[in-house]
């Protein structure tokens, strides 16, 4: 439905007062355009730490073990134990919520001088021992071969797979490394695959790019680790919560190797699931700061547009009060205010978007063009600064309602001018 | 029922200033009938122009009664009074007051507009009547490119289209010089010889006396009431042959 009427009064009662409806119009630019960039930068910082986690298993937890704070059962305080293959095997039976259980193996005895070599080429490299199952919490893929497979699990083969830097290092460009023998610590072992993680940025127990993963199985027996694990990772099933199957877990291990049930230092852990819950809430802070400056700047701008409105039924008392001599209803003029109260709004508030969203993009370009340039190990704490169409739709939607609101009080103040009051001036 | 257009009996308003109550209108009893054309006279500050206001249902009289077309005006809502306004009255006023943004035809058709008539159909009725004011030429033009007698026309015109019932002039010539101020007089009087009731506020004789009956205010009271004997209607249907 347009009025032609009614905008031409809008366009008039603008144009009388440029100066002051431009000013106006600018708080509710700058409070939208403010709330558009503090949005985008805000997503931009969300976007850059998330994608960091990015494939991890989310709902992981890892596990390991301390020296005992508590004496116990006749033990000391202070005591040396570690986690072994039963507690594995105990946890995998008696606790239901997991999903998969991964014990690890970290050779920090290993990595000394040049402990891998292969014919003329020597370096030092970290080695771990794992499970298939590793790959289902830290998943990669395969650029040369397989993964490590159950069958090397039993049969304890002496094979490994290798990060990205070993083969870069031990292998000329190019080459297959599948089949290839590299000396590990000493002993022998055939490369069946190079794996590259789909996070490099998380790295637990040492970075990936240089480490060789060694069966677990072969690893214990070829190392001498007994029975011993150094730490596990597990995930828990759809739906369950991580830290319910850390505390069921915990009173288990603690039993097996009489260590008190209140020492809460014995065993140490890392919670993904409630790291990333953590940030999610340190995000949710962001956003709300982030409305909360927003509208507040808005509420500012709405305040100037009904100022605004307000100057302008009172220069148009007289008009207003001829209107409604000749038949204006009083809702006419209430509407009438309310248009061009919510017109004034719209239309600087879509500036404000529209100008906002343009220095998101820009600065999107740049990080792009940046990203290309660093290199590739950098770890992005920033990308992708956008607002989607929910939050301008929204915005939109607020700017209606502000407007609506800005009006009120000079729509109210407009009808109760009495005709009569307007026109006794002569 | 009596063909009273306008019938007012024992009215009173009373303006409130601080404590003070000033006294405006003491008791008016007039009769105003169908189709009559009526001055009503009196010195600056006699009442006139509240009277008018109180008759166009723009202000609330204290005491007393008053019928527009046998309907008893009481204190009433906006929405009604502004309904009222647009049906049965139409106004003209000394300074003009047309939209000074609005051209001719605009502001001749905006009564129509608050009445929800097309733009298309109220536009083309306004013409209309501005070409029986002989200003059809003027349509596009906004009042400040206008002299004062062709801005009291559109005025006018812009009391006419909406085919009111009585027309309220308060000073309709205040600010016109004599030669304007008859022409302005000879249109009303065609309008009134429409059958269109006719109520004008003056302080000039002369144009008092181009009404059928004259009513003199003073001191809140009607000091005389009586029938214009040199009253002489302008030949009929000069302007407004075709209605
Ligand atoms: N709204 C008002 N408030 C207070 N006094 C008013 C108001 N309107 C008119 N008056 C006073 O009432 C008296 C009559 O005014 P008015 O009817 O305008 O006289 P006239 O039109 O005959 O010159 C004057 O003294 C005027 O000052
Ligand atoms: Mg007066």
């Amino acid at each position: 439905m347009f009025d032609l009427d009614r905008w031409q009064e809008i366009l008039n009662a603008i144009k009388q007062n440029k100066f002051r409806s431009i000013l106006t119009a600018f708080g509710v630019f700058w409070a939208i355009f403010m709330l558009v960039v503090m949005t985008g930068a805000g997503n931009g910082l969300i976007n850059g730490v998330t994608s960091g986690f990015q494939d991890f298993a989310t709902n992981s937890a890892f596990m390991w073990s301390n020296r005992t704070t508590i004496a116990y059962q006749g033990y000391d305080r202070g005591r040396w134990w570690s986690i072994n293959n039963d507690d594995i095997e105990a946890i995998r039976n008696e606790i239901d919520g997991i999903d998969v259980i991964s014990p690890r193996l970290q050779g920090w005895n290993l990595r000394e001088g040049q402990n891998v070599v292969r014919d003329e080429k020597a370096a030092a490299f970290n080695v771990m021992g794992d499970y298939p199952q590793y790959r289902k919490i830290d998943p990669c893929t395969m650029p040369w071969g397989r993964y490590i497979n159950e069958e090397d699990i039993k049969l304890k083969r002496k094979v490994c797979i290798i990060g990205e830097n070993v083969y870069d290092v031990m292998f000329d460009e190019g080459e297959d490394p599948v089949g290839q023998y590299l000396r590990v610590n000493g002993v022998y072992f055939m490369v069946v695959g190079v794996f590259r993680s789909n996070n490099p940025n998380i790295n637990i127990g040492s970075n990936k790019k240089e480490t060789i993963y060694l069966p677990f199985t072969t690893m214990q027996q070829t190392f001498n680790y007994g029975d011993e694990v150094h730490f596990f990772g597990f995930t828990a099933k759809p739906g369950v919560n991580v830290q319910g199957i850390v505390d069921e877990i915990e009173p288990l291990v603690k039993k097996h190797h009489k260590i008190a049930p209140e020492d809460d230092e014995a065993i140490g852990g890392f919670n993904v699931q409630s790291e990333l819950q953590t940030m999610e809430y340190t995000f949710l802070g962001i956003n709300i700061l982030i409305w909360v400056v927003g509208i507040g700047t808005l509420i500012a701008g709405a305040v100037g547009v009904s100022n605004i409105m307000l100057v302008i039924v009172k220069e148009r008392t007289r008009e207003i009060g001829v209107q409604r001599a000749i038949g204006a209803r009083p809702a006419v003029v209430i509407g009438q205010i309310l248009t061009e109260s919510v017109f004034l709004t719209t239309v600087a508030g879509f500036l404000g978007l529209a100008f906002g969203t343009l220095i998101l993009h820009l600065t999107n370009i740049a990080l792009t063009a940046a990203a290309a340039n660093a290199p590739e190990d950098e770890m992005t704490f920033f990308a992708n600064p956008e607002v989607g169409l929910p939050l301008a739709i929204s915005a939109l939607a607020l700017l209606i309602l502000v407007g609506l609101f800005a009006g009120l009080i000079p729509a109210m103040k407009a009808v109760r001018i009495k005709p009569i009051d307007a026109l006794r001036h002569e | 029922m009596s063909n009273s257009i306008i019938k007012v009996s024992s009215l009173h308003k009373s303006y409130r200033m601080g404590n003070n109550a000033l006294h405006v209108l003491k008791g008016i009893d007039l009769d105003i009938k169908a189709g009559e054309m009526v001055s009503i006279m009196g010195s600056s500050g006699s009442g006139k122009s509240t009277l008018l206001n109180i008759l166009g249902i723009l202000d609330n009289h204290d005491r007393g009664d008053y019928y527009l077309n046998n309907v008893k005006i009481e204190k009433m809502n906006e929405t009604k009074a502004a309904k009222f306004r647009n049906n049965y009255l139409g106004f003209i006023f000394q300074s003009f007051n047309l939209i000074s943004f609005k051209n001719a035809m605009e502001n001749v058709a905006l009564p129509l507009y608050y009445q929800n008539v097309s733009r298309k159909k109220r536009n083309l009725k306004a013409l209309e009547y501005l070409e029986r004011l002989g200003l059809k030429d003027w349509a596009g033009h906004l009042p400040s490119e206008l002299s004062g007698g062709q801005k009291q026309r559109i005025a006018i015109a812009r009391a006419l289209i909406s085919e009111p019932k009585v027309i309220l002039a308060d000073e309709p010539t205040g600010a016109l010089d004599s030669q304007t101020s008859y022409e302005v007089m000879d249109i009303l009087q065609e309008v009134n010889q429409m059958g269109i009731t006719v109520i004008i506020v003056t302080h000039e004789d002369d144009i008092a006396h181009r009404t059928q009956r004259i009513i003199r205010l003073k001191d809140g009271l009607i000091e005389h009431n009586e029938l214009n004997g040199k009253y002489e209607p302008v030949v009929a249907g000069e302007i407004f042959t075709s209605n």
